[in-house]
């Protein structure tokens, strides 16, 4: 399998050779920011077109059909209506944090997007807390969300921000447990450890019950986290009409919107690390011919294959299910996934400790 | 008849009896009324106040109350009048049927009539601003040119009492306190359903209180029929309840020949039923659909719209339109079905049969589903009559009130049908109850296909003798049909003329609105939605 660590190596050498180690550090960093936002808004303008597409064959529809081939070009045209927009701020609003709050929620997706392992050798970063990073810095969304409710001064954000604070605050706990799952499993919190621990089995299958378990749990809280349905109580739009972001408009509104897909698509990337191997190809132990073909498929398409395939079972579960409510979902955290994910994060050590599971 | 006679004579002599009408009608000083009314609901059980008409008799005020007794089913109506024309005053009866309690509001939004006792006399429909009362028949429109600035937010209200020398106080309130976080839904809101506005109370995402404030479509419905003919009046029956626009008409249909004399064509009458029915199917897939995505499941919302195209298109085939059908007319239909109309119902039933299934595959069983709608929003059994509360929300609650078993109009004596009446009378039964009142839609169908084809395909749809000009002789009828949503009834007063007195149409969405604040009491915000939603009201009908 090709390892794009050769071309960044490359890259750095070439630079190395003729400037000095300042000026190729900021060229590399600019670099990757660059290549960090066009893929950013790439793959944003897809979620947006794929959510559209799958929602519409779940409801019995075309999706968007009017604008390019299939709809195609539907995305952009929303994105240059948006643009064009006026940012209309409201009389009495806390117009500094009003407008920081869309950028706080923005700069938190950026941050985790950034940690995500795209294929191998191809990470900005391999850092040997690569995990608790990633849970840190996605907690600062809801700082984001918090602000945009009570900036507004209105009471439908007020109840649309109190709501996600709790919510989030509360299913980031299942999150990290089912992480830390894993991190046991796995024996690191670097992504290239865990990654390269699936080389012979995914933990999904690799780690019993535990691993399905939190699987599971991972599942239902990176739903909560991200606000989406069943758990779309911030936004709630029939009973709250937007919930915190009722009065934003602009592209302020996109940002939030932005980064509810990107959010999306990070989840699917770190469930995607976390249970089926990261960028690593589906081997079965045995089946040496189809394992090989396997390699042959580049770890970029493994890794967006992957991602793609856990996000499309997140639109399922979105169209799907209705709206819990408030107290339904407080209690399904600290009443069953929370007890749930400490007693798994138990058996998980005594399995790991004992040598218990799979390729032990 | 005459039984009724001398039991009202009993309880109050001053009563005058009148049998001779289609129901008795007891008239009655209002000195005297609240007694009679006591007694006549607790002592010859007539525990549902169905209608309340309020009236300008140009020489005096008042008020025409008609009473359903719940065992027997009879109706009866009392007259109650007030010769004062500058203070009219009547005594509310809010404290015995707490209906009356929008229903008097109403009364004393259009024609000033102060009802004595009642908690919260305000007006119902128009704005605090609004100068005279339109349906007074002294009432110059000119009066209220159009307004430009908004409305303000009232918060004040005022009741009158009576102490014991007679005096008449007002007493001032207020309808929520400064402290309280009164948070505004409405009128442009993603599931109020139309331009329907609550102001809730919360607590943190408890609601303590709702006041409903309605009217943003009020188009006078009622006024504007006082200037028409009786073919013309027909067409703003189909602009109430849209859901429930060929049961409306229907209604209207009746009482106007029920005045004439009118003998309508069997065919006729079956195919209006038929159109009933397809009109009821089509209300209950729209409120499964509203129902499910004012909870966030917006995948069966478009379920239920698929099924309903079926049958819009059948409106179409016939009717030559969807949504306003204008189908029934005086004496009949105003065409005869489409030559296919008999094969697409039958389509439709088993399509829509096969759909119910997927719907409670989808929904209905759903975890969250029953946990957010079971024992949410429950509405007792005595609640439900007290508030007059028919339709599928009456029936959720226990109480058998279904128009076409309680008082059989058109043809449905000759159907086999069940009522479906649940007991708990929460979300879910009332969701259920529609879903269940699907599958007898279906059954009723069925058989009218059958005697339809039995009795051919083609054929008279419309009575011969119909008067080419409409004059009604002087008196007023009243009629009531089971719509979509609970009794439909329609008043008319006339005085011989081809232009009615008075027109009244008791619509059964008016009397849910008054249970909103009751069910969502000590409830959260999400269930707000969930119960308005199972109660499913349709805006025009309330507003008219």
């Amino acid at each position: 399998m090709f390892d794009f660590g050769i071309v960044t190596k490359w890259l750095d050498d070439l630079l190395n050779s003729v400037m000095p180690g300042w000026l190729t550090t900021t060229i590399e960093c600019v670099l990757v920011a660059v290549g960090l936002l066009v893929a950013y808004s790439l793959i944003a303008m897809f979620y947006i077109f794929y959510e559209r597409k799958v929602c519409g064959w779940i409801q019995c529809r075309l999706g968007p059909m009017r604008v390019g081939k299939w709809g195609l070009l539907q995305v952009f045209a929303d994105v240059i209506k948006i643009l064009q927009k006026e940012l209309i701020t409201l009389w009495h609003t806390d117009k500094f944090l009003f407008k920081l709050a869309p950028y706080l929620v923005l700069i938190a997706s950026m941050l985790t997007f950034a940690c995500l392992p795209w294929g191998r050798g191809l990470q900005i970063v391999d850092m040997n807390i690569g995990v608790f990073f990633i849970v840190a810095v996605s907690s600062i969304g809801v700082l984001g969300i918090l602000l945009a409710g009570w900036a507004s001064n209105s009471k439908y954000t007020l109840i649309g921000a109190m709501r996600s604070g709790a919510q989030m605050i509360s299913y980031e706990l299942s999150c990290g447990i089912s992480i830390l799952t894993i991190v046991c499993l796995a024996g690191t919190m670097s992504i290239t450890g865990i990654v390269e621990a699936q080389a012979d089995g995914w933990f999904l299958f690799k780690g019993h019950l535990p691993a399905i378990l939190a699987f599971i749990i991972y599942m239902i809280a990176a739903n909560a986290e991200n606000n989406r349905g069943p758990f779309d109580l911030p936004e709630a739009e029939h009973e709250l009409t937007a919930g915190y972001h009722t009065e934003y408009s602009g592209i302020h509104f996109g940002f939030f919107y932005l980064a509810e897909y990107l959010n999306l698509f990070i989840v699917s990337g770190i469930a995607t690390l976390l249970f089926l191997g990261g960028w690593m190809p589906l081997h079965i132990p045995g089946w040496e011919g189809f394992n090989n073909i396997m390699d042959y498929i580049p770890s970029v398409v493994w890794f967006l294959g992957k991602a793609f395939f856990i996000t499309f079972i997140f639109f399922w579960i979105r169209w799907s299910f209705p709206r819990v409510r408030i107290d339904q979902m407080l209690a399904l955290e600290w009443r069953y996934l929370m007890p749930i994910g400490l007693v798994n994060l138990v058996v998980m050590a005594i399995i790991v400790t004992q040598g218990w599971y799979f390729g032990a | 008849m005459a039984e009724i006679e001398n039991k009202i004579t009993q309880l109050c002599p001053q009563a005058q009896v009148d049998t001779t009408g289609e129901f008795p009608l007891v008239t009655v000083d209002d000195a005297q009324w609240h007694d009679l009314a006591s007694a006549l609901k607790n002592q010859l059980h007539y525990d549902v106040l169905s209608a309340v008409v309020g009236m300008d008799w140009t020489d005096s005020f008042g008020c025409v109350y008609y009473l359903t007794n719940t065992s027997t089913h009879e109706l009866l109506h009392v007259k109650v009048a007030t010769t004062d024309r500058e203070n009219p005053r009547l005594h509310s009866v809010c404290d015995l049927w707490p209906v009356a309690n929008f229903q008097e509001r109403e009364v004393y939004d259009f024609y000033g009539i102060v009802f004595i006792g009642h908690p919260d006399m305000r007006r119902m429909f128009l704005r605090n601003d609004w100068v005279g009362y339109p349906l007074r028949k002294d009432y110059d429109p000119a009066s209220n040119p159009l307004r430009l600035e908004d409305e303000t937010n009232e918060d004040y209200t005022c009741r009158w009492v009576e102490d014991e020398n007679g005096k008449v106080k007002k007493i001032d309130g207020k309808v929520f306190e400064d402290d309280e976080y009164v948070v505004n839904v409405g009128p442009q809101h993603p599931s109020t359903h139309g331009v329907m506005r609550y102001r809730a109370s919360l607590d943190g995402e408890i609601v303590k209180k709702i006041d409903v404030v309605s009217g943003y479509i009020h188009r006078g419905i009622e006024k504007m029929c006082e200037d028409l003919t009786y073919p013309q009046m027909l067409l703003y029956t189909e602009r109430m309840d849209y859901m429930a626009a060929h049961i409306n008409r229907h209604c209207m249909c009746m009482c106007v020949e029920k005045a004439l004399g009118l003998e309508v064509p069997r065919r006729a009458e079956l195919i209006r039923l038929m159109m009933d029915e397809l009109m009821r199917l089509s209300s209950h897939l729209l409120s499964y659909g509203c129902l499910t995505m004012d909870q966030g499941a917006t995948t069966a919302f478009f379920y239920g719209f698929r099924e309903r195209e079926l049958i819009y298109d059948i409106f179409d085939r016939t009717c030559g339109a969807r949504m306003s059908m204008s189908y029934s007319t005086i004496g009949g239909v105003v065409a005869d079905v489409h030559e296919d109309f008999v094969k697409d119902v039958r389509h439709a039933c088993d399509v829509i049969e096969k759909a119910l299934k997927e719907y409670h595959k989808l929904f209905t069983g759903n975890v969250i589903a029953v946990n957010r709608m079971t024992g949410v929003g429950i509405l007792s059994k005595e609640d439900a009559i007290a508030y007059d509360i028919t339709g599928p929300s009456g029936r959720a609650s226990g109480w058998h009130c279904d128009v076409r078993k309680t008082n059989p109009y058109s043809l449905y004596n000759e159907f086999d049908f069940d009522e479906i009446v649940y007991e708990n009378g929460d979300s879910m039964d009332r969701y259920m109850v529609r879903m269940k009142e699907m599958e007898q839609c279906i059954k009723i169908l069925r058989q009218a296909c059958d005697k339809l084809e039995a009795e051919g395909l083609q054929g008279e749809y419309c009575a011969p003798k119909v008067p080419k000009l409409m004059k009604l002789p002087a008196g007023h009828w009243y009629q009531q049909v089971e719509a979509s949503r609970g009794a439909f009834g329609v008043y008319i007063e006339s005085d011989g003329n081809t232009k009615p007195v008075r027109v009244h149409f008791q619509s059964p969405c008016f009397n849910l609105i008054g249970v909103v604040d009751l069910t969502c009491k000590d409830n959260m915000i999400a269930d707000l939605i969930t119960i308005t939603a199972s109660l499913d009201f349709v805006i025009p009908d309330i507003d008219r």
